[in-house]
């Protein structure tokens, strides 16, 4: 560094600005209004979600170790089956990946990212975490009343007929609709009118607009499944013969509705992960993200055409030959903007400087593995092989390795790469990319097989199989077991940097965003004034203080004009 | 805080907040400018509106594909509804809206007096309209029009009593006495509501807490509408003697006798068992032919009677009596209709009605809870012409439900 130059660095924050310890007690934890502590509530009650549901996954492993069941047995091992891969579906899809993003890291990141002191509306914040808890609570009770067997669709006309606890869980997604909706109109506003002077939309960071386009998603989607789930319970309260066809009702109009929400939601998962992973590349290859406009408009594009492909869940149900026609050629338009952003992300890397960090690794095994999760959608969106596919194990690899490799992936390299800002602390770096590796291994290890399974034939949801399927099967339950050391592996990692990590630097990445110019943990204000907004993907001048182990941003000496100071008295006195 | 007095409540905000003056204490601490404050508020209630609107079209969506493959049932079920109730919640609504429009406008010019008087008769419309809506339920769970779960209408006795309803539908004793009491069931909430209102403002005067009790005088007068309300649909519900002249059984004449229920009962009329017996009285007898009918009452009038004799020999050879047993040869129109009224067909028609009026009818209550909040703060005189945020926003809410309420009159009582 030369003398001509001035460095910034906020430093580290006191007891007393720190927003995890500026207040004490349990009750300043459960009604604080602040978005971060918030943000960090909902990371735990999703994580711990993530723990049950991921149990439940290994249960299924396990049981389909050998042919006839293995892990659940006696009379009911198949109704025990059911009512595991139903909790497993239903608690991964509405407790953990759609807030997983948008809630956790989302509540914590936005306002930071806009240099804003909160949230547009604190209080809602807050009631849509709560909300959060009472829906998980009803998905408990119904786990611990009669279970549930439906599938996490819910699909009449077995959903009003089976006796196991279907209104439980479905006034659980319900609420927890509102609290996926609440968040939506909260980020949108705060996007809308809590920018800093200067930051125009294309000076925003990119995963504040994948947050936006989300956002857009929950709010005009979400309420259609929040009816949907409503005029389910009343179907198998009162009977209203709209979904059940013992009452005149039409079954087929229960899959339309739901997956007019449910498609859009898989958008939901999967774009704020687009937005962690437009982020990651850049910063840790330190170079300009490539194509930012194109990113940025693919993200609102991929929400908009979402809402006019959810008839490709549909191909078998018995729909006119003209509308699966329409459904799948409309389908193939979304693969369009997702490459758009793959290409752009590897362009990004081109003639980067890389440092392979742990969330780097998970940037790059999501770039791998959502591009063979997307490739192989497009077998399922053709019509002739999907009539195949359908309901094979086929589908069940191809959504795992979006939703799993794709947005739980994105979601880890995430939380690696926010968690020094968010507990201020650092991990140990080689016990992440271990960890790491051992997730992408354990989670090809697990999927992988199971296209194979798919195209063979093997169907979906079934507790035993034909014994040619062991081999594939047992592959597959031997790479969950890999993937689940893995998990636990980067948890501890997590855990033990509370412990003895070191403290964390304002900037440890070198990112250009605003988050990293305030301190780690960020003082309960974030910024005392409105900070100076600049290009989020100008990194020429941040550096690395090799010294201190961190990055600093740094800047030209100002001189300033006129050189000599003016009379003590100003002329117009 | 308990004072109507703004001069002092002022004062008390400004100890509080004192530190920091060109920080109002009705602006959020994390927004810069009241400005900034007003438009997110604004747009925050626009998208919540957007939700609010997709939440129903899920309902308006089933109501358009039902309505399409089963357009006879819409037509013949609608009938019962009462278009002269719909009317008046209609305009009861649209009335709400006028007076919310108006306390938006007088949150803005500090009219405090006024302003409490058209939140208070906004909630008031409200609960007329409440009254209303729970004669109408009440009147349709006693007659069986329920979904098709439920569904036990039947048209030769439409008003059976609690232990019919046991013996000849197969519900539980308790659910046949709640259907036949179902307007005691809804009123008796609102009746515990006035009572606790009334005690809570008679308590408050005599302990002179002057807040207390402007806040208890209005919302008195809003509960006791729901009663008015009542009145109102009772009134209209069972008035009218015009029904029994046009029936001929006279079976159900002054339990139902709007003009418009008198047409449904009308073309409905027909026994069950129209082709087996073919014992069909004149049941389709023209108005004029009541008139032929009350002129052939007197004896000296031969032409009349010979009139009405012939009538009824072209109505019985009309309904089938000298066509051979078994041939449903000129049922038309009628065995259509017919058919609507079975627990499949009609219960759809009701499903639906119930879960749009009663979605409906959810976001009127819950708009009730936000304008009584809206009451007390305006009692408080939150309110200034740079903060009127909140009832701007609840007013957007109102007109809303107004809106939706505006689409499912029509789409239910009134298209045929």
């Amino acid at each position: 560094m030369s003398t001509s130059t001035i460095s910034r660095d906020p430093g580290y924050p006191t007891d007393r600005e720190n927003y995890l310890t500026n207040s004490s007690g349990i009750l300043s934890w459960m009604f604080t209004l602040d978005h971060k502590r918030i943000g960090l509530m909902y990371l735990i009650g999703v994580m711990t979600a993530f723990a049950v549901g991921g149990l439940l996954a290994l249960g299924i492993r396990l049981h389909l170790l050998d042919p006839e069941g293995w892990m659940f047995t006696g009379a009911e091992a198949n109704n025990i089956y059911n009512q595991v891969f139903t909790l497993h579906g239903a608690i991964m899809v509405f407790l953990f990946i759609i807030p997983s993003v948008p809630a956790a890291l989302g509540n914590f990141l936005v306002p930071v990212m806009l240099g804003a002191k909160d949230v547009a509306f604190p209080r809602l914040n807050l009631s849509s975490f709560y909300l959060w808890c009472f829906g998980a609570i009803f998905f408990v009770s119904a786990l611990f009343s009669s279970g549930l067997d439906t599938g996490w669709t819910f699909y009449t006309p077995y959903s009003t007929t089976t006796d196991t606890s279907v209104i439980l869980a479905t006034l659980g997604a319900f609420i927890l609709g509102f609290s996926s909706i609440f968040t939506g109109l909260n980020f949108i506003v705060t996007i809308n009118t809590m920018r800093p002077p200067g930051m125009t939309w294309f000076k925003m960071p990119l995963f504040l607009w994948a947050t936006y386009a989300t956002s857009i998603i929950q709010v005009l989607a979400t309420p259609v499944l929040g009816i949907t789930l409503l005029l389910l319970i009343a179907e198998r309260t009162m009977h209203v013969g709209i979904f059940d066809p013992e009452f005149n009702g039409d079954p087929v109009t229960y899959q339309h509705f739901f997956w007019f929400y449910s498609h859009p939601a898989v958008y939901i998962m999967i774009l704020p992960a687009f937005g962690i992973i437009s982020e990651l590349i850049s910063v840790h290859s330190h170079k300009h993200i490539f194509g930012y406009r194109f990113i940025a408009y693919s993200s609102i594009a991929i929400a908009l055409l979402g809402f006019l492909v959810w008839g490709h869940h549909m191909f078998t149900s018995g729909m006119s030959s003209l509308t699966t026609i329409i459904f799948s050629a409309l389908t193939f338009t979304v693969s369009v903007p997702s490459a758009i952003k793959v290409f752009n992300w590897l362009a990004t890397m081109y003639k980067g400087s890389i440092s392979l960090t742990t969330p780097m690794c998970y940037a790059i095994s999501f770039i791998f593995l959502f591009t063979i999760g997307g490739l192989t959608g497009l077998f399922l969106g053709t019509l002739a092989t999907d009539l195949h596919l359908h309901d094979t194990y086929f589908v069940v690899a191809h959504f795992h390795y979006v939703m799993v490799g794709g947005t739980l992936i994105a979601f880890l390299g995430g939380v690696f790469h926010w968690w020094p800002k968010m507990v201020g602390k650092m991990y140990n770096e080689s016990h992440g990319r271990i960890a790491s590796l051992l997730v992408f291994l354990g989670f090809n290890g697990t999927f992988l097989p199971q296209f194979v399974l798919g195209s063979r034939g093997m169907p979906r949801r079934y507790a035993t199989y034909d014994p040619e399927f062991a081999f594939l099967h047992q592959m597959s339950t031997y790479g969950a077991l890999l993937l689940g050391c893995g998990l636990l592996y980067a948890f501890i990692v997590l855990m033990l940097s509370l412990a003895k990590g070191r403290r964390a630097p304002a900037n440890p990445w070198g990112g250009a965003t605003l988050e990293w110019a305030c301190t780690s943990p960020p003082p309960y204000y974030n910024f005392e004034r409105p900070p100076v907004v600049g290009d989020p993907y100008d990194f020429h001048n941040i550096e690395w203080d090799a010294k201190e182990e961190k990055y600093i941003s740094t800047e030209p000496e100002r001189k300033l004009v006129p050189e000599e100071t003016p009379g003590q008295v100003p002329a117009h006195h | 805080m308990a004072t109507i007095d703004s001069l002092s409540s002022e004062s008390e905000t400004h100890d509080e907040h004192g530190h920091d003056h060109d920080h109002p204490a009705w602006l959020a601490h994390h927004f810069d400018t009241p400005e900034q404050q007003f438009d997110s508020g604004k747009l925050g209630i626009w998208l919540f509106l957007v939700t609010e609107v997709l939440f129903f079209s899920g309902m308006f969506c089933a109501y358009a594909m039902f309505r399409m493959l089963r357009p006879e049932v819409f037509e013949g079920c609608s009938q019962f509804l009462n278009t002269k109730l719909g009317a008046i919640n209609t305009g009861v609504l649209l009335f709400s809206s006028l007076t919310m429009a108006w306390a938006v406008r007088c949150a803005q010019t500090e009219e405090y007096k006024k302003l409490v008087v058209m939140i208070a008769s906004t909630l008031s419309c409200a609960m007329v309209f409440l009254g209303v809506k729970s004669i109408e339920y009440s009147h349709k769970w006693g007659m069986g029009l329920l979904p098709p779960g439920s569904y036990f209408y039947d048209e030769a006795n439409p008003h059976p009593t609690a232990q019919q309803i046991v013996d000849q539908h197969g519900f539980s004793e308790s659910a046949a006495y709640f259907l036949t009491h179902s307007l005691y069931f809804l009123c008796a909430p609102f009746l515990i509501l006035l009572i606790g209102v009334a005690i809570w403002a008679v308590y408050s005067k005599v302990t002179d807490k002057q807040f207390q009790y402007a806040c208890a005088k209005p919302l008195l007068v809003v509960c006791l509408s729901f009663f008015g309300g009542v009145g109102l649909g009772m009134i209209l519900e069972s008035g009218g003697g015009e029904h029994a002249v046009a029936h001929v059984d006279g079976e159900h004449a002054g339990d139902h006798g709007d003009a418009d229920h008198a047409h449904a009962d009308h073309s409905h009329d027909a026994p069950a068992e129209v082709a087996a017996t073919h014992a069909v009285p004149a049941f389709d007898i023209e108005s004029d032919d009541a008139a032929i009918e009350l002129l052939a009452e007197s004896e000296l009038n031969t032409g009349a009677r010979a009139m009405l004799e012939a009538k009824q020999a072209q109505a019985e050879m009309a309904t089938g009596q000298i066509v051979a047993a078994g041939v449903e040869a000129d049922l038309g129109i009628h065995r259509i209709e017919q058919d609507v009224q079975t627990k499949r067909q009609a219960g759809v028609f009701f499903g639906i009605y119930y879960c749009m009026t009663g979605v409906h009818a959810i976001h009127i209550l819950g708009g009730i809870g936000v304008l009584v909040w809206l009451l007390i703060r305006s009692i408080r005189q939150d309110f200034n012409r740079q903060y009127f945020g909140p009832v701007d926003y609840v007013g957007l809410y109102w007109h809303l439900v107004d809106l939706i309420w505006i689409y499912l009159f029509p789409l239910l009582y009134l298209i045929r």
